[in-house]
């Protein structure tokens, strides 16, 4: 059984019909990168996933339907979604947003340990605490997104283009964090990636959505080789 | 509100087959004939209707400002009192007959509220209820402070009401037909105007600035118009109320006041004129009837009033109206 | 010189009292950009809960606080049933609710304890201390102690606890909020529930000297819009400041401005909340906001 299941997924923004009926499985333990050109409805086949757009069809997260649920009840189950925008509290402390990241767990020592880990691979967060969110970078942001995502210990993270506006470098030590984490600690991670060449290099699976529709799915390394997919994403 | 304002294009009928506007003249000649006709219907009644159509023309006031640029005023009766008190303090210091000093009450009121309506258009809509709200609650107080002029808390007693000349009226029935001739011809500019290019300019406002600066409309001077009608209304109507109390003190333009044209105007439903009467006989007769259960009664119904329209029906009666007649109407 | 002192005092217990209830509008507006107008008639509701309470026979201190708890459900009970209705509406239709609600309140109170003024304790003795050679009643002193306790409680709250700090999140961003697992439609009725606490404590600490009945905070709330504006709507460090600076400014203005007079104090309350709206409109104390997209 897959960890998520999304099966005939329908998704709207008022009339604006924005999935037509998608279909993806994402594996306990796997990165699964989600392609597409703009507008093709990446964002919001994850939004459908955290019940931050209205839809329909059938979603399951570890085997049951979450389709009728909310976004705080899938933050519940363990799905953190980091949003397109990264979704700072700007107003708020960095550690103010560390700690919102730890809001559904209970276990106050268990969080302490975790942020200590997690904080490992974020150093210069520990200097910033007192500083207010907004004030940072985006890439230092799009850093605080992720910590702020893994505080909550998820089962499944989402992640929206974290590439996007950051330096080369940066994007890679990015996902350096990402795989490591799903090395070492069996993070299971659906990425929505513009910068397919890193994706596909990350990633163990992959879609690729067409105006509302997956056109393509396979492994990492089918989809390298796919030709069609090497001359849209990948530019060679 | 911005919701209901949008749903109901301004005050021109939808559409205008002969037929229809045959029969729209014909509705609107029926209503002039009754309300000419209501005194002598509704014989001691009158005085209560005369008041009614005091707070229609105030609702009026109101009615163009919400339903014409979107914003919302929370105190109209500070201007009810400028109008009021022009009309008192010239009655009392001047021995001038009530009845002439309407106009000017008029004016001051109109003068002041579109000096008011400069800034205050700076304000977004929260903002200018707040501003709006704090002067109303503010009026008393400075009424009281120009003790000279205002007579203070004591207020002044003035000439009651009576018919010119060698006119042989009862003094209610010549209020009622002075107000209701005033609250007639200020209705029919006000539909005149909306039509004009003044009312499309308001319109234009109404539903977007930024369109209506590239339409050229000078969006601070109408806003400002607006307001200063607005005003007006609400100062003649404040005048009216004087006259026909035959005194005035800062008491007579409480927050309360404000509030209760308020309501006149949602339940009318803020955006048309057609319904306004029947806001304002509810909020004359209302507190005639409720307070038989119990002094506070009126007070309770208001609110809950007030409530349940902006919940259920922001369009007030005449959403209501529109709603129940629209399978009528629209099979001709 | 020394009474200027004792003015000075006084000024900052009244000023608490606005602190208090402008702190309670920011609540509100923080979260939902909606001016409670009926924030005023509510905390008066609860001062009348205490009134009867205490006319029952309970004694001082547990009254004020079970009122204080019946003032939080009251609060969150009127969010879900009043204010959720119109959660998406345009935020002007939110305000007219609150009116209705204003008078709705003001309508109930009248009827249910009458009109009539009623005189209300005080938790503090009426005599003065001498500081210095300074007259201090001990019951300014007490109000300012109150209101002091209420907000330190209030800022240790929302800056220690997971609430609080929900309560701050789902202020400033609903959206990741939710995807954090806040449920933010109740963080909106909490906030609704701690400004009803905030104003019952506003309406307990003014009702011994202004004595209770249903208009009670007709003024005051003015004085608590201006504070709130002055400090900015937003700002719960500024609603405090700008109260107490409220306080002070119109005590002074009663006391040593003959010309103004004490009728004025309101008018000058509404001088100040325009020019600030006309030249200041983010408050004299708030932070530009700093957003990054
Ligand atoms: N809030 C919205 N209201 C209306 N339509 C929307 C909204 N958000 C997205 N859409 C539409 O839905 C479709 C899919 O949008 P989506 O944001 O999922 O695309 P995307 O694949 O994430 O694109 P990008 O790579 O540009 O981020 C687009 O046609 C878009 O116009
Ligand atoms: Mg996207």
């Amino acid at each position: 059984m897959a960890l998520l299941e999304l099966e005939g997924v329908e998704a709207r923004y008022g009339q604006v019909r924005a999935l037509h009926g998608i279909s993806l499985a994402v594996e306990e333990g796997q990165v699964v990168a989600l392609l597409g050109a703009n507008g093709a409805g990446k964002t919001t086949t994850l939004r459908a996933v955290s019940g931050t757009v209205r839809r329909t069809g059938e979603i399951r997260f570890e085997g049951r339907s979450i389709v009728r649920g909310s976004p705080e009840g899938a933050a519940r189950l363990g799905i953190a979604h980091v949003p397109e925008g990264r979704g700072t509290f700007a107003e708020l402390s960095v550690w103010d947003n560390l700690r919102m990241g730890a809001f559904v767990r209970r276990n106050r020592r268990a969080v302490s340990a975790d942020l200590e880990r997690i904080l490992v691979h974020f150093p210069w967060i520990e200097e910033r605490r007192g500083q207010q969110a907004g004030t940072l970078s985006g890439g230092e942001q799009q850093m605080l997104a992720l910590a702020r995502a893994l505080v909550a210990r998820p089962r499944l993270l989402l992640l929206d283009e974290p590439s996007l506006g950051l330096a080369p470098l940066v994007v890679r030590e990015f996902f350096g964090i990402v795989r490591m984490l799903n090395q070492e600690e069996g993070l299971t991670v659906l990425v929505v990636e513009q910068n397919a060449n890193i994706a596909l290099t990350v990633a163990d699976r992959a879609y690729v959505l067409e105006v509302g529709e997956i056109a393509v799915s396979g492994s990492a390394e089918e989809l390298r080789r796919n030709e069609s997919v090497r001359r849209s994403y990948l530019g060679y | 509100m911005a919701r209901a304002a949008r749903s109901t294009g301004g005050v021109a009928p939808p559409s205008s087959t002969p037929l229809r506007r045959a029969l729209s003249a014909g509705a609107v000649a029926c209503l002039v004939l009754l309300v000419l006709a209501l005194p002598v219907l509704l014989e001691t009644r009158t005085y209560e209707l005369a008041r009614a159509a005091e707070y229609a023309i105030a609702i009026l006031g109101l009615v163009v400002l919400v339903g014409f640029t979107g914003q919302i005023s929370l105190g109209h009766g500070a201007f009810m009192a400028i109008g009021g008190y022009t009309s008192g303090v010239l009655m009392f210091h001047t021995g001038v007959a009530g009845a002439l000093t309407i106009p000017l009450a008029g004016v001051v009121a109109g003068l002041i509220g579109f000096f008011f309506g400069f800034p205050a258009l700076r304000l977004s809509g929260v903002y200018l209820a707040l501003a709006t709200f704090a002067l109303a609650v503010a009026v008393p107080s400075i009424l009281k402070r120009f003790e000279g002029l205002t007579g203070g808390s004591g207020g002044l007693v003035l000439d009651v009401l009576a018919p010119p000349g060698r006119l042989h009226v009862r003094p209610e029935r010549w209020l009622y037909y002075l107000t209701v001739s005033i609250a007639l011809v200020l209705f029919a500019l006000t539909w005149l105007l909306l039509r004009g290019r003044a009312g499309r300019a308001l319109r234009a406002i109404r539903d977007g600035e930024v369109a209506a600066v590239s339409f050229g409309v000078n969006v601070a001077l109408y806003k400002a118009l607006a307001f200063g009608l607005s005003a007006a209304y609400a100062g003649v109507a404040g005048s009216l109320l004087v006259i026909d109390s035959g005194f005035v003190n800062p008491d007579t333009f409480p927050i309360e006041l404000s509030i209760r044209i308020l309501v006149g105007a949602v339940v009318a439903g803020l955006t048309t004129l057609g319904a306004i009467p029947l806001g304002a006989l509810f909020i004359e007769f209302l507190p005639i009837y409720s307070q038989q259960v119990s002094q506070q009664a009126p007070a309770v119904i208001y609110g809950a009033a007030l409530i349940l329209i902006m919940v259920l029906l922001p369009s007030g009666a005449a959403g209501l109206i529109r709603r129940l007649l629209s399978p009528v109407i629209g099979r001709l | 010189m020394t009474e200027f002192f004792q003015q000075i005092v006084s000024g900052l217990a009244s000023g608490g009292v606005y602190a208090s209830l402008a702190l309670a509008l920011v609540l509100i507006h923080r979260s939902t950009q909606v001016i409670n107008f009926a924030q005023g008639e509510m905390a008066t509701f609860a001062t009348y809960i205490a009134w009867t309470l205490i006319d029952r026979g309970m004694s001082y201190w547990p009254a004020f606080v079970l009122t204080l708890l019946v003032a939080f459900v009251g609060g969150v009970a009127v969010e879900r049933v009043v204010i959720r209705p119109v959660e998406r509406a345009p935020v002007l239709t939110v305000v007219m609710v609150t009116i209705g609600l204003l008078v709705l309140v003001n309508g109930a109170m009248a009827w249910l304890w009458s009109p009539e003024v009623k005189s209300f304790p005080s938790p503090f003795p009426s005599r003065a201390i001498d500081v210095g050679g300074v007259a201090i009643s001990l019951q300014d002193l007490g109000i300012l102690g109150m209101t002091l306790v209420t907000l330190t409680l209030l800022y240790l709250f929302f800056r220690f606890t997971k609430v609080g700090l929900a309560l701050r999140a789902a202020a400033v961003n609903p959206e990741s909020s939710r995807l954090a697992g806040v449920r933010v439609s109740w963080m909106l009725a909490l906030g609704w529930g701690l400004a009803a606490m905030l104003g019952a404590v506003s309406g307990m600490m003014i009702a011994p000297t202004s004595f209770l009945e249903p208009n009670m905070m007709q003024v005051i709330i003015i004085y608590a819009f201006a504070a709130a504006v002055l400090g900015g709507i937003n700002s719960p460090v500024g609603a405090v400041v700008g109260g107490l600076l409220l306080g002070v400014a119109l005590n002074l203005i009663g006391a040593y401005a003959e010309f103004l007079g004490p009728e004025l104090r309101l008018p000058v309350a509404l001088a100040i909340l325009l020019a600030v709206l006309l030249v200041r409109p983010a408050g004299l104390f708030e932070r530009a906001v700093v957003k990054r997209v």
